[in-house]
């Protein structure tokens, strides 16, 4: 048994490490982060979003030809719908080189492709802003105010809900006319409820615990309870359904031009490019098999980050 | 549990109801009226008066609003303006490919995804897994329509005279005729009124159709022609229900009466099978009700790309032609389904887990 005296010192030399002192705990934030860069296919999704924004920004950089360039007349030997041609790899050096191909109005595929990816994360980005913006605000609401209000705001979100959310999505650019803004807003539209729905389950959850109680007792004003105190604590779990609803949202918008209703020609979006080349698909593979990959690309990389932030910032799988 | 059936079904009321109202007004928010784009250079102010009269168009909106109601609820859906048929003559010759499709999509994404995530469990953290997860990933990233030309150029074109060759359109070959089985069977069912038209809507789902009369050429066919739309639309819901499968069982596999099923000495193949299983296919069987909205919107996509003339297509169609009568009845039916399938979840899932249903 320790003597105080020996117990004493201990705890002065305790005291005097400094490497405790130094060491500080992680915050949240950290180790979150710590945990999201522990995780392979986070980090994979990471590097393929960063390498499609580094495309998207030095797009005219990359790409070797103006996107909507009708380059017949201006390059030799250049015919519609050409195959892949990359001289180093065995192709001709008397066919002008294009390493994804020429489109049906002779249009550099590759460069198109390049600046495809602008629209597509642009896209994505605002899609997910605005649903999340209306969706968090209407579901904070829903589940602060309770009663009535609740009431209505969640059936309407019920009969939103009611709809397979891409024919919604038709029926609503039909309304407004075609055009990427519309399909935009459709899209936007249609997720509004998952997000209202989550809000809506945390706030419940968050209402009831000690410090808003506190911050009730001290007399704080509803307003002020809900945004200084509720929703910052509730923002966990949409975070990660953001980056998923970025992942969703390039995949309706690219469905929707692919129906046509969605971006008009001739901008380069990947999925109206797909489906303006459509019935070449058995002569013409590469125009489809392209702008094609390169959505699932798009999708993939915000999917990873998604499951990748679902893990670091779920402190209950911390294994 | 009879109690919560009843108020389950309750519940879907106001939502039908409300689907009903917000397709009426939405599709009368389309810009253009139906008589122009029916009538085209003939629209005359007074051939759209006529035409607008004909078609009850020329009544106060509420008006028409509860006309309608009180039709969708005697099962009247009205008269396609573009096809000059009954809504529900168009249901039955459509309706059957999708609910054919949206079927065969989903017996494969479940007869795949649930043995891809249990392996991918039973695996956990090695390379099975790894690979399972990828594909998964890779799966739910996919555009429905890519991966659609994809197969179709890959079996059609690439594998072209070989016995791996597939149809990549169309629902038969050429030449090919389903017989219906009340004629097969010399069934007067006659031509009009309610089990006429019920006959002929099973009748023209081919594939059963074929199998219950034993055509076996019309069966194979049926389903050569299917293969490919349903691997496509598969694809997101099986990688979906591997990843949700998978998760669960994980959890599941942590739980204490795991542990002494295998302190027991039960074989771990016994306790996967009849322990951890079965618990963990609660969250599955809810995603796989929620796969349907995913499934019917793809069927859209699916429809267009290998020229299939269901009801996704079909509703596509007349929501850009303004044909009101198919999209209000279309749509009532789809989102009916909907609600009547999330129901059978929810009753399903009350029946599964018993606390659900004191709540």
């Amino acid at each position: 048994m320790l003597s105080n005296k020996q117990a004493i010192e201990q705890l002065e030399a305790l005291a005097a490490d400094q490497s405790l002192l130094t060491e500080k705990p992680l915050s949240q934030g950290r180790l979150a982060m710590k945990r999201f860069r522990g995780r392979k296919s986070g980090m994979i999704g990471l590097t393929i979003v960063m390498f499609l924004v580094f495309v998207a920004i030095f797009a005219p950089l990359i790409a070797p030809f103006d996107p909507n360039d009708v380059l017949v007349g201006e390059v030799e030997n250049i015919t519609r719908r050409a195959s892949p041609c990359v001289h180093i790899f065995g192709c001709d050096s008397e066919l002008p080189q294009h390493i994804l191909g020429t489109d049906g109005n002779t249009r550099d595929q590759f460069s198109r492709i390049v600046y495809g990816s602008r629209v597509s994360l642009t896209l994505g980005l605002f899609t997910v802003t605005l649903a999340l913006v209306v969706g968090t605000s209407l579901g904070a609401v829903a589940g602060y105010a309770g009663g009535w209000l609740d009431n209505i705001i969640m059936r309407i979100m019920d009969v939103v809900l009611g709809f397979p959310s891409l024919l919604l999505a038709i029926t609503i650019v039909s309304v407004f006319g075609p055009g990427l803004r519309n399909a935009l807003i459709a899209i936007a539209v249609v997720s509004i409820p998952a997000y209202a729905r989550v809000m809506r389950a945390q706030v419940l959850a968050i209402k009831e615990t000690d410090y808003v109680a506190a911050a009730r007792a001290l007399g704080a004003a509803p307003r002020q309870i809900l945004l200084r105190r509720v929703i910052p604590n509730a923002m966990t779990p949409l975070v990660v359904l953001a980056t998923l609803g970025i992942a969703t949202a390039i995949l309706e918008a690219a469905g929707l031009s692919f129906l046509g209703l969605g971006a008009q020609p001739p901008l380069a979006e990947w999925g109206s490019m797909l489906a303006s080349e459509r019935n070449q698909v058995f002569t013409s593979p590469h125009l489809v098999f392209f702008p094609g990959l390169a959505i699932m690309l798009t999708v993939l990389g915000f999917n990873l980050i998604g499951d990748g932030l679902r893990d670091a910032l779920d402190p209950t799988l911390n294994r | 549990m009879l109690s919560f059936i009843v108020r389950r079904t309750l519940s879907a009321i106001p939502v039908l109801v409300g689907i009903v109202v917000v397709v009426f007004f939405l599709i009368r928010a389309i810009p253009g009226d139906p008589c122009t784009a029916m009538l085209g250079e003939q629209a005359t102010p007074e051939g759209c008066m006529r035409f607008n009269e004909a078609n009850g168009l020329d009544e106060p909106t509420l008006v028409q609003l509860g006309i309608y109601m009180r039709d969708v609820a005697t099962l009247d859906l009205g008269d396609s303006i573009r096809f000059s048929q009954p809504v529900n003559q168009l249901l039955v010759e459509r309706l059957p490919l999708t609910v054919e499709l949206a079927f065969s999509a989903l017996v494969i994404a479940v007869l795949v995804g649930v043995p891809l995530g249990v392996l991918a469990a039973r695996k956990h953290n090695t390379a099975v897994d790894s690979a399972t997860m990828a594909f998964a990933n890779v799966g739910v990233s996919m555009p429905v329509f890519w991966l659609g030309l994809m197969l179709a150029y890959f079996f059609a074109v690439i594998l072209k005279d070989t016995p791996l060759a597939l149809p990549p359109s169309g629902r038969l070959s050429a030449g090919t005729l389903s017989d219906p089985y009340y004629e097969r069977w010399g069934w007067d069912v006659g031509e009009e009124g309610f089990w006429a038209k019920l006959h002929e809507f099973i009748g023209n789902h081919f594939i059963f159709n074929a199998f219950i009369t034993g055509q076996w050429s019309v069966f194979g066919d049926a389903i050569k022609h299917m293969i490919l739309p349903s691997i496509a639309l598969a694809t997101i819901p099986l990688a979906i229900i591997a990843r949700i499968t998978r998760s669960s069982l994980l959890e599941v596999m942590g739980k204490d009466y795991i542990r002494t099923a295998r302190a027991k000495g039960a074989k771990e193949g016994r306790v996967v099978r009849y322990h951890a299983l079965r618990n963990s296919l609660l969250p599955v069987v809810t995603i796989i009700g929620l796969q349907m909205g995913l499934l019917l919107g793809g069927a859209v996509l699916t429809e267009t790309v290998f020229n299939l003339s269901g009801v996704g297509r079909a509703l596509f169609d007349a929501i850009t032609g303004r044909d009101y009568a198919i999209v209000q009845g279309f749509t009532v039916v789809i989102a009916s389904g909907y609600v009547v399938v999330n129901l059978l979840v929810d009753l399903s899932y009350a029946y599964l887990d018993p606390t659900i249903r004191v709540e």
